[in-house]
Order: structure tokens, then sequence, then C-alpha cells
């Protein structure tokens, strides 16, 4: 050690070690070996294979992990299929004693899950300890209140059954912790399987629950790699299957889970934006990049990764960004005294650097700051990225490492407009001190978390979750909890699916019908004036491109009109003009409430001409059309009302300040109406839908679309803004299928087969587009809840979390 | 390594673009300030001769209406020899000459501080300008700083008035300081901005601006009597300022946090504060003191656990 004399000259810090000790006696308590935690019980995997499990800062082995077979998940499956029946059962209290041990437990062994995280993993102690861990420990807490609070806060939903989660290897133990909390707390049993990167601190938890005395079988741990984690989400006995990790993944997980009736929610990548303003506390600012790139060596999905600042002050604010970069200490896990720690393997550091080799060939100047590197391990510097627009490919695509792109902006709407310039939409930092452009850029830039004067501020209270190609559903919060939920009139849809058909969504070309005239008459009899049903596109009645139509016949077979037959080109068209009339998510809440009641009122003058129309088409008597069309009117007036009381909460969250989740409108959104209830339906899926803000293009029933074609003139006459309402006839699964193909649709909400949902599920997986399907079950559209429930209102919004600390 | 020494501020005119462009976030502030004393931590050997440093930062104090010839005295003979002997010796010390920074007095003290000083090198300073309100008449306030400097006090702490800062008078506060330096002649000029008086954090950032543009050579954060005295908020907002004044001019200004500095602790807090956010010559007396009083026998009891393995009782530790 040298001497305290030298160094009162030299002032360096020296190293702060936290002990191993305890962490390493509890490997070897295991002889460095876990078998599979299933059942409350170890249990050797079938195959008898196992993977390494490393210190990445030392480049040691720590222990061998079983890597589980295909026979091996299914008896993890199993175990928690078993288990849900007395689960699900138990009293809400009692599973929120159940959730509240764990939180406890989880505190008890904080030091030791923080030790074992951050050799595992390479994450500074620090952060382990002080993030990672207590936050956990939060998500525990939090949602044991959500448990207690099920009878009154949820009665309308039930569990969903036994879930399988995957999760990465950034923040093993607080992903399990998102992913668990809120499983447990609705009546789910799980089966998840950690990243064979960092599985350690998964298993610790499995001791921590069995001591917290948590029911055999209610949580499994099936540590494994890739393969493992593809037989998990493939498993046919799944009711739910939750995944934190790559879009590439995502997408192939989207894909097999197509069509079975299996729910998905999706947290995903990003390339978050930090917007700088000129009038920001640069200091702060720069802190804040500090937190939002190098935290965890970047390896963050919502890591701050894209910097905007404005041109103003570019020059100035890159040189205090160099300087601090400059102070950053990068050493081993567990130095209490390092703000980077190392890379999680290898090979990541590989592709970390083949990114900053491709952005220099991209034409970027790097800054990396002289730093000391551990002679050993796995490190990366801090790397700056200078001189790309957002052209280049390293300025869109997700590096997961401590890799900054700086580009710049000159005005509010142009830092918008790049924040924007994304497939991604995960988080996003914005900093001013004028509340009004924060504010503004805030609810401007797409994104579910936005964090004014901060970043990666993260707590169980606030929904933490992606719009675009980020995935779907929140974790965290009220707005978390549906997805471990389903409403209780729901049975689980098991649809029987047989092969794909080759040609689904291909077009099938109309033909005139080949009835011949019924009309004995001689000509005596007055011909209806013909009226042709065109399609509705941009406010406007618009011939099919293709000018084609379709028959529509009666209950009886009598030929009742035609309809356009829309194709590809429709759909683009009306795209465009949903897209065009989006101003209308600005409209007042109390001026899209009033439109909606205008809608009624004009349906409402028409009430006979619309049951006529249905009992015609539909053969039903006419009590029942005047039926629909009355309740059709009570939908508007339903939605009319909630346009202006559903627009958010407020967040409770440990942050001083405001947290609010705000419910934005997802965007436009491709609605296919069910044949069921054909005015009713389309009514009650419009209009939540607008009520919120969206615009759309609608699929009217295939057969019996004309009571949709008739609609717009009500619409005409509503003073509804042109384009917010698009309704295309024609071929429904062909329309359908260039929608969800379509990557400028944000979500497609498709009634009909279970072919077509299988199908519309499977090909949203290219923009990773919100979808709702129905797996060819049909609801009641006359039932309050089957027709207007909760599920319609959250099907229309996305939630954003807006946090926005406070102080002087 | 401690850089070299550059020449005292002089000061510029004032630049109220600059001074109005000021913005501070609090939330990213307090953020800051909670990494910054999580992500460094000094251990071992390291502490001890972060330890030994700091007791050369301390401005060792004594500001109370019962202060006394006697008083005075004690506390000199302790600036001079902050530690035991047998620490010293301990820690291998000897050669380091550990001293305290300077010692600071009322003015009606100056006189018998430099007496119980003589030959030690160390520097007197003396509260001054109607501390530590600062309302009494202003010529009366120069005045007090011509007659301390006539006793022989080295440094002038003197105590802004904080009615220009909350009133948004930048131009008065500037001449006020800026004559007050003037009055200073040779001695360096601490200015107490009283930080817990001043409300936000971007009105203490303004009225650090306008001091070392004054020409203060320090810029000090309370009196000690204010209700909040030194944060660490306050401090980072204050260094960041010094920072900048750097940037702008080429000139460091020192920092003087003082009022609630009271343990080993919060000292070692405060020189990685400065290390981080200013670098290694902000934590040499010349750019960096602590205003305390009890805070050298905490340290002390540090040292002496360093240095012995058990922990120290106070009543070891000869009084100040």
């Amino acid at each position: 050690m040298p001497q305290t004399s030298e160094l009162f000259h030299t002032m360096t810090y020296g190293p702060a070690p936290e002990s191993a000790d305890a962490a390493e006696a509890w490997l070897d308590s295991h002889n460095r070996q876990f078998d599979l935690f299933i059942n409350n019980a170890w249990t050797p995997p079938a195959d008898g294979d196992y993977l390494l499990a490393a210190n990445p800062a030392r480049e040691q082995p720590l222990a061998r992990v079983a890597d589980a077979s295909p026979a091996d998940i299914d008896s993890a499956v199993c175990a928690a299929r078993n288990a849900f029946a007395s689960w699900s059962a138990l009293r809400p209290h009692q599973r929120a004693r159940h959730l509240y041990a764990i939180a406890r437990n989880i505190q008890k062994h904080a030091r030791l899950l923080a030790v074992v995280e951050s050799i595992d993993n390479g994450k500074p102690i620090r952060e382990s300890r002080d993030i990672d861990v207590p936050l956990a420990a939060r998500h525990f807490y939090h949602h044991a209140g959500w448990a207690q609070l099920l009878e009154s806060e949820l009665r309308d939903y039930q569990p969903l059954g036994v879930v399988g989660q995957v999760i990465p290897w950034n923040f093993p133990l607080l992903m399990l912790a998102w992913k668990i909390a809120p499983a447990l707390a609705m009546g789910n049993t799980v089966v998840i399987k950690p990243a064979p990167y960092t599985p350690l601190s998964a298993l610790l938890f499995a001791e921590i629950i069995a001591e917290a005395g948590l029911p055999a079988g209610v949580v499994n741990i099936v540590t494994g790699g890739d393969a493992a984690g593809a037989e998990l989400v493939a498993h046919d006995d799944l009711d739910k299957v939750a995944f934190t990790g790559s879009t590439a993944v995502g997408r192939q997980i989207r894909r097999v889970t197509a069509g079975t009736g299996i729910k998905l929610t999706l947290e995903l990548g990003g390339k978050s934006p930090v917007v700088v303003y000129d009038d920001a506390d640069m200091d702060g600012a720069v802190e804040g990049l500090v937190d939002a790139i190098f935290f965890n060596q970047g390896e963050v999905c919502c890591a701050g990764s894209r910097l905007l600042v404005q041109e103003n002050i570019a020059e100035a604010f890159l040189a205090r960004l160099k300087r601090r970069m400059s102070h950053l200490r990068l050493g081993d896990a567990l130095d209490k005294g390092i703000d980077i720690g190392a890379v999680v393997d290898p090979s990541q550091r590989g592709a970390i650097d083949s990114w900053v080799q491709r952005g220099i060939s991209e034409g970027a100047t790097v800054f990396q700051p002289s730093l000391d590197l551990p002679a050993q391990g796995c490190f990366y510097p801090p790397t700056l990225l200078t001189g790309l627009e957002a052209a280049a490919t390293t300025a869109q695509e997700e590096i997961f490492g401590p890799v900054l792109v700086a580009m710049s902006f000159r005005t509010p709407g142009e830092a918008i407009e790049l924040a924007n310039n994304t497939r991604y939409g995960l988080a996003a930092s914005v900093w001013s001190e004028n509340i009004s452009l924060a504010l503004e850029t805030a609810r401007a830039i797409k994104a579910g978390s936005v964090w004014i004067n901060s970043t990666n501020l993260f707590d169980a209270a606030a929904g933490f979750g992606g719009y675009r190609e980020s995935g779907f559903g929140r974790e965290g919060g009220k707005e978390g909890l549906f997805a471990y939920l389903r409403p209780r009139w729901q049975k689980r849809a098991r649809p029987e699916l047989g092969d794909a058909p080759a040609n689904w969504g291909v077009h099938t070309p109309p033909a005139p019908t080949t009835m011949l005239s019924s009309d004995s008459s001689g000509g005596a009899k007055e011909v209806a004036l013909d009226r042709t049903a065109k399609l509705y596109i941009g406010g406007a009645q618009k011939r099919p491109d293709g000018n084609y139509t379709r028959a529509v016949l009666s209950a009886t077979g009598e030929l009742l009109g035609q309809v356009g037959d829309g194709n590809r080109k429709d759909i683009r068209n009306a795209v465009e003009a949903a897209h065009k009339a989006k101003d209308w998510a600005y409209y007042s809440p109390h001026n899209r409430a009033q439109i909606l009641y205008y809608i009624a009122e004009n349906l409402s003058a028409r009430l006979d001409e619309f049951a006529c129309r249905i009992t015609d088409m539909t053969g039903v008597a006419e009590a029942a059309g005047r039926g629909e069309v009355e309740l059709s009117i009570e939908r508007l007036f339903h939605w009319a009302a909630l346009a202006d009381k559903a627009g958010g909460s407020i967040q409770e969250t440990n942050t001083r300040g405001l947290v609010a989740a705000i419910h934005e409108p997802v965007g436009v959104i491709g609605i296919a109406c069910p044949n069921e209830a054909p005015l009713l339906a389309f009514v009650s899926l419009v209009a939540p839908a607008i009520a919120r803000g969206n615009t759309v293009v609608c699929i009217p029933s295939q057969h019996f679309p004309l009571c949709a074609t008739d609609f717009y003139q009500v619409l005409d006459t509503s003073d509804l803004p042109a384009g917010v309402v698009n309704i295309i006839t024609g071929d429904r699964d062909h329309l359908v299928n260039t929608l969800v193909e379509h990557d400028d649709v944000d979500s497609v909400w498709y009634f009909g087969d279970a072919e077509g949902s299988r199908q519309v599920e499977a090909r949203s997986r290219h923009n990773i587009k919100r979808t709702w399907v129905n797996y060819g079950m049909t609801r009641n559209w006359s039932d309050a809840q089957q027709g207007a429930g909760e599920e319609f209102l959250r099907e229309s919004v996305e939630v954003k979390n807006i946090w926005v600390p406070t102080g002087f | 390594m401690i850089g070299q020494a550059k020449g005292r501020n002089p000061g510029m005119p004032l630049d109220m673009g600059w001074v109005r462009a000021t913005t501070v976030n609090r939330s990213a502030t307090q953020r800051r300030v909670g990494s910054l004393v999580a992500r460094r931590s000094v251990k071992k050997a390291w502490q001890a001769a972060w330890l030994l440093r700091a007791i050369t930062l301390i401005d060792l104090t004594t500001l109370t209406g019962d202060d006394t010839p006697g008083k005075v005295r004690r506390l000199c003979a302790k600036a001079r020899q902050p530690l035991r002997e047998d620490l010293i010796d301990t820690l291998e010390a000897q050669s380091l000459g550990i001293m305290v920074g300077a010692v600071c007095v009322y003015h009606a003290r100056v006189k018998e501080a430099i007496g119980a000083l003589l030959g030690s090198g160390i520097p007197v300073a003396a509260v001054s300008t109607g501390f530590p309100a600062g309302q009494s008449a202003y010529a009366q306030r120069i005045e007090e700083i011509h007659q301390s400097v006539e006793a022989g006090a080295d440094e002038i702490d003197i105590v802004i008035s904080r009615e220009h800062a909350l009133r948004g008078d930048w131009r008065r506060l500037y001449d006020e300081v800026r004559e007050m330096r003037a009055a200073c002649g040779d001695a360096h000029m601490k200015a107490i901005l009283a930080t817990g008086e001043l409300g936000p954090l971007w009105t203490v950032a303004r009225a650090s601006k306008v001091c070392m543009m004054a020409g203060a050579d320090f810029i000090k954060t309370s009196t000690g009597k204010e209700p909040v005295n030194a944060t660490l908020e306050v401090g980072l907002t204050m260094t960041r300022e010094i920072r900048a004044y750097e940037e702008l001019t080429g000139c460091q200004v020192g920092f003087k946090p003082a009022g609630g500095i009271r343990s080993a602790k919060d000292a070692v807090n405060w020189m990685i504060l400065m290390k981080e956010e200013l670098g290694d010559d902000w934590l040499d007396k010349r750019l960096f003191r602590f205003g305390a009083s009890g805070l050298l026998t905490d340290i002390e009891r540090q040292l002496s656990h360093h240095a012995s393995g058990r922990y120290a009782a106070r009543h070891h530790m000869p009084m100040a």
C-alpha cells in the first residue's frame, strides 16, 4: 500500500472494493452448480447439460447453471399449470401477503443480491446496490398493493393462467421483478427464463422466494440458452408470453405466438433521443447524458443514445460533455468508486466496437477520453460520435453500449421531428427551463417514457414500455396490470388452426351476381333509384381505384346493392388521409365529444332507415333492427361521454414532482369489423377510437357493409373532419393484409375468423404493430362489458408517462 | 498534482447578459449531488491522506459573542498543532507540516490571533462588513474592512447585501463588492453569499457570477448564522459557476463552504465535489477552504482510528 504522505500529494482515489465473500460462499454452498428451480425444488436438467456463468470484469468463471431441455421446459410449465388453480383461488389478500414477504426478503438479502448481480453482469456495485435491488423490492411492494386492491379496483377481471417470461441480461434481477410481480399479484403462475449470461441473481431469488414461503410451482425458474427461450415461448400450454430483449427476437416471438390466443407483451429496443434546448441547465444536462448513456455501460434498452442539441449551444455543450467524460472512472464491478463497469461479454464488446467502426466509416469523429482501463476484463470506453447525421446507420440503430451519437437542431419543431425520426419509441429526455417548451416537446415525442430535465427514472408506480418497434404493453403502474388480466366475461381463445393457407390475403376478384331478375311484372314495377355505395376517403366519396364492385345480398339472397371493391391503393390513400387528419388528436376533448354526440343525433334522425337496412341485410326482426340502431346511438353517447374523462392520471412515484400518465391516441388504427351486429359493432369499434383522438381506416362487415356505407352520410353531416374516419369496402382479408403490412399504420383491430387473426398477428411483426384480434370468437356486442368495456379504451390509447421533477 | 498558482482574480466588467442567461435546475442538481458522493469513495491510506489534506483546508473559526483573548489563544494553538504528535508519528506525516489553512475571527480578535500565530505562517481571516447580516451603514462596512486590514488580517470574509441579490439589483451588488475588494487591498477577499437567504439556486448562481466579476478571490456559501448553511447542492451550483468563470476569464476563484460541516465524511464529500467538478487545483488551501470549528476534532478521531484500529474518544483529542 502506498505511503499516506505520498498520497497526500497525489490525492488519488485508490480502490474501494466491496467484498464478494458472501457471494462466493453462496456459490460454494451450491458447489458452483445450479439446477432448475421447478416446484420449489432444484431439479437436474433432463439432458444433463450445463452452461457457464462468468464474471466479465475479471474474466473468471463463476458457476455452472443448467441448460434446460424441452422436457425441462415442459415440466416447468406443467408445475406452473398445476399451481395455478390454488394460487389463483387464493384470496387477493393472501397473495398480497406473499408478495409483501418476497419484497421483505429481497431487502433482507439486498447486499448479497447486489454483489451477485454485479459479479455476474459486470455492472458497478453502486448501481446494483442503489438502483437495481431497491427498485426490484419496490416492484414487489407496489404489486403487493395491487393484489390487495384486486377486488375493489379490478373486479371485472380474471388472471390469464400460466405465463412464460424471457428476460435479458442487462438488469437481470430488476427485469425479473418487473415480470414476476404483476403476474403473481394478478393471480397468474410463472415460468421465467433468465438470460444465459446472467442467471445467478434469479437463482438466488429462487431461494429467497422459497424462504419467503411462496407455494411450490407458482414461480419456476429455468436457466438455459436461446434454444430454451425459444422452447418456452413456443409452449402451447401457456396463456401469456412476456419478453424483454431485442426487437429481432421480439419479431420471432410475435410470429410463434400468432393466432394461438396466447397474450403477448414485448419490451424491445430503442434509440432514445435526449433533446437539449439552449435554455437548459447545461451542466445538469451533461450529467443527464452521463445517466442516459453511460449508466449500466449503456446496456439499457431506454439508453439516451441520440443527443439532439440546439445548434447555437452545440459546440459549448459538447466541450462540457467531453470534459465530463474524461472524469469517468472504469473498473471492477465491485469497486465503489467507478462509473462504468464491464460489458457483459466479449461478444457484446465486439458488437459495440464494430458499431463504432461503422460510425467512423460513415464519417463520424470519435471521442474517447484517455481513461485508465483495467488491464484485464471486458471493458469499453465511453464514446461520443459527432459529425453524423440522421441518415447514418449508426444514428438509427441500437448499439447497446456506452456510445452516444450527437446531432444538432435549430428549432423545437425540428427537434421533435428528429426525435421522432426513428423506428423506435421507448423513451426520451428533454432539457429546458421553459416549462411550455419542455412539456409540449414531451407531448410530441412518440415514446412511452419522457423524462423532463432528468433521465432514466424508474418506479413501480409508473408504466414503462414502448411505442412503435420498441414493443407493446407496459410494465409498472396500473396500466401494466392488464398485461396479466383478461376481462371476467372473456374465455381464453383456443382457436383451431390448420396449416396457414398460402393465399391468405390475396385478392379474390369480384364477379357480377348471376341471379336472374325476380321481377315478373314486366318492368311495370317502379325501379328504385340506384345508389352506388362508394369508398369514403378523406371525407369524400371516392370511386374504388380498380373500378370494380362487389354485390351485397340480402338475407334471402336478393341483390341489395353493390359496394366498391377496394384494393391496395385505396388502403394506401385511406391511410394517407388518416394521417392528414391527425390534427384530430389536438381537438379539444369537448369538441370531439360534441362531434360524437352530433353523429348520434344524426343517426337518430335516420333511425328508421338504418333499422330497415339492418333488417334487409341480416334478416333479423324489425324490432331487433331498431334495437341495434338505438344501442348504436347509446354507444356513441358512451364514448362521447368518455372523450373528456379518460385522459390519464398522476402516478405516485418516488420522484419529487409530477409524473403524468397521459393517454395519447395510438395514431392511425385499421379496423376490420365483424359480420355480427353490422352497425353496432362498427359503431362500437370506431367510436372509442375516434373519441380518444385516433383516426381510423375501417373495413366494414364483409357480408353486411351497407349500413357502414350509409353511415358516411351521417358522418358528412356531423362536422367530423375529413379523414378521421375512412371506410373501405371489399375483400376484407385482402384489405386487412394491406393495412397490417402498412408500416405507417399503428394498430390493427381484427374481428373476423381464427385464420385471419393469426395472419394479422404474424404479419404485424414487421413494424411490431399493436394488434387486437378476436381469434374467430364472436362477442355479444349489445352487452356493455363485451361491447363497450375498458378494453376498448385501452386499445385506443398509448400510455405515456411524462416525468417532471420539480424544485427551485 | 496541484497546479501552478495563478494570480489573483482581478475581476471584469459586469456582464449582465451572462448573469441573466444563468439556468440551474434543482432536481438535476440534486441528482448529481446524490451520485457524486455515492460513486466516489476513499478508503484506508487514501482516506488518511485525504483527511490530512482536509485539515490544511480548514479555516478554523470562532465567531461568537463570548470570544475572548483566551479562547482565541486556545484556538490558535490548535491551529498550529491540529493533530496529536503521536498520530503524526504513526501516520508518518511529520514531513507534511500539517497546519490548518487559516484562523477566522471577528475584527476585535484579529490582533490576538496574529500574536498567537506569529511565525506559523497561518493567515488570519477577519469577518467583516457587518457580519453576519450586512445591514449596517455602507460606509461603516467599508471602514470595517480598512480597520481589519490595518490590524493585519490577511483575509477578509465580507458578507454581500442580500437585498441586492434578492431584488435582482446586480449592478449595485457588483459596485459594492468591487469597492470592498478595493478596500481589501492585498488582503484576499472571500465573498459570503449567505445562500440560505437567497432562495432558488439560480439566485445563488447569479450572485456567484456577480461577486467573481467584482473581483472576489473566494466565494463562500454562508456565515454559519443562516438557518440553512452549506449544502452540497449550493456547493455544486457555486463550483459550476467558478468553472464557468475560469472558462470565461482564465481566472481561478476559490470556494469556501461554511457552516454545518462537522464530520470527516462531510469533508471528504466536499473534497470529492471539488476534485470532480473543478479538479485537483481546488484541493489546495489556495483555492478551497472549509469554514468550520468542530470538524477538526472529528477528522482527528478518524485519523486516530486509522492509526490505531480502535474507535477514538472525543476527549482524547486536545480542544480548540
